[in-house]
């Protein structure tokens, strides 16, 4: 298997567009980690017109609500949550510069083309992973709305986070061409 | 009659929502390896790897296993000559407050509408039968939402049959796609009533891992359901393979002339159940 692509948020539109579905990267950096609650206050911020409490812009959201972190641990396991609970919220982010979302399981077609519209790539973890995927990051803290315990909106900081491209901005989905790759007529 | 305090049952409860979440059972180790090596998918195999990976470095240093250490469910087994000095559902859930709090288990329970968080994890959902015996027999079985969300319930009619039986079972995998943490284990309830074919659904998943079921048309039943899954091509994580399910476990029990209820529980590769006896 080909190497994994290197990537560090804030991502640009030509850092996305050499993203293929299927690719293996590593995350250096800043990822923003918000899930079901944490995407409804978000949504009603913008309803109000305020600002969100990061700036979103060139940036990658992480699906995820970690365990406590022991004593002396950064962060307790933190695997990816299914990303398809969240598929009201994306577009709307996708359209303030949302670069990508990071997360388990398929998006819908609306997400699917506001990634192609707006250039954004859905990134994928291993689901279950969450002890192994923790020992990438390497702090933790919060940012907003820590009255939401799991699901406040955390800044990480990673090192060589691994995913893979299951939406590209070119429409390709790996989940399609892996289930049509491997099917066996019953 | 034998007393048993409930202390003893909350101490025993604290254990084993810990344990569950950190140690996955043997069998499903065991099963993930024997599907790593049929994989014919490379990124599979990779993913494959992570997880059995992952299961080792949980066990290790104590860590949860995935971040959704779950609702806590639990199957008890009450013995008739078992006598108790306190209530059984206070003494469970107070089992669970200590051990997702001093374990750092993530508390994932909340109001189902205005969605705030209960805090502590509680309550716990708990299944009790009273049996013959003096002793205490509780079995935990903590489930992340990411499968649970993807299982499924229909009333099919008599006249649909066999046949009806195993498209909603195949068809509820194939919906779930990559959602629900594939390899999963499907549990399987048929007959019944609308509730209880649920519960035999997610009682089967109890079953270890390559364990055959007991009765023979049932297991070949399973067998078949299993082959039709994985030839679904999902595969781990649902990135594309040929290990879309490690196991398929069914429940059976009479039901009414006009009903057919099948439930199909889904469950993640954490399979995590653990029990003990007081």
């Amino acid at each position: 298997m080909a190497h994994p692509i290197k990537i560090t948020p804030p991502l640009t539109d030509a850092d996305v567009e050499k993203l293929k579905a299927g690719d293996k990267v590593l995350i250096t950096g800043v990822l923003y980690t918000a899930r079901d609650a944490a995407h409804k206050r978000l949504m009603e911020l913008l309803d109000k017109g305020e600002k969100l409490p990061f700036d979103i812009k060139g940036q990658l959201i992480y699906y995820v609500g970690p365990t406590p972190a022991k004593p002396g641990q950064v962060i307790g396991s933190a695997g990816p949550t299914t990303s398809g609970r969240m598929d009201a919220y994306t577009p709307r982010l996708l359209e303030l510069g949302l670069k990508g979302t990071v997360g388990k399981g398929q998006r819908s077609a609306d997400v699917v083309e506001a990634m192609k519209k707006h250039k954004a790539v859905y990134l994928a973890a291993v689901g279950g992973a969450a002890a192994l995927i923790a020992k990438t990051i390497k702090k933790a803290e919060i940012v907003a709305y820590e009255d939401l315990g799991p699901e406040a909106i955390r800044r990480l900081e990673v090192k060589d986070f691994p995913a893979i491209v299951v939406n590209d901005i070119y429409g390709n989905d790996l989940c399609k061409i892996g289930m049509e790759k491997y099917r066996k007529a019953v | 009659m034998r007393h048993i305090s409930t202390s003893e049952i909350t101490s025993k409860v604290k254990e084993l929502c810990i344990r569950a979440a950190c140690e996955l059972g043997s069998d499903v180790i065991f099963a993930l390896e024997g599907f790593r090596g049929k994989e014919e998918s490379p990124l599979g195999k990779e993913v494959l790897d992570q997880i059995i990976e992952n299961a080792h470095i949980a066990l290790k240093e104590d860590a949860p296993m995935c971040q959704d250490t779950g609702i806590a469910v639990f199957f008890v087994e009450v013995g008739r000559n078992a006598k108790l000095d306190g209530k059984l559902e206070d003494a469970i859930n107070e089992g669970v407050r200590q051990g997702y709090n001093e374990g750092y288990l993530r508390k994932s329970v909340c109001h189902p509408l205005t969605r705030k968080n209960t805090g502590d994890n509680t309550p716990a959902i708990i299944h009790t039968k009273i049996i013959d015996g003096d002793k205490v027999k509780i079995t935990i079985a903590p489930k992340g939402a990411g499968s649970e969300n993807m299982s499924r319930l229909a009333m099919l009619k008599p006249s649909q049959g066999l046949p009806a039986i195993k498209d909603f079972v195949i068809n509820t995998v194939k919906e779930a796609g990559g959602n629900p943490c594939p390899p999963i284990i499907v549990g399987v309830g048929i007959g019944g009533n609308f509730e209880k074919s649920a519960l035999l659904a997610k009682e089967a998943l109890l079953r270890n891992v390559g364990t055959p079921n007991s009765e023979r048309e049932l297991d070949a039943l399973e067998k078949e359901l299993l082959e039709k899954i994985n030839n679904l091509g999902i595969g781990p994580m649902g990135f594309g393979g040929r290990t879309t399910a490690l196991a398929v476990h069914i429940k059976t029990m009479p039901c009414h002339i006009a009903s057919l209820p099948v439930a199909v529980n889904i469950q993640c590769h954490a399979a995590r159940h653990k029990e003990a006896v007081i």
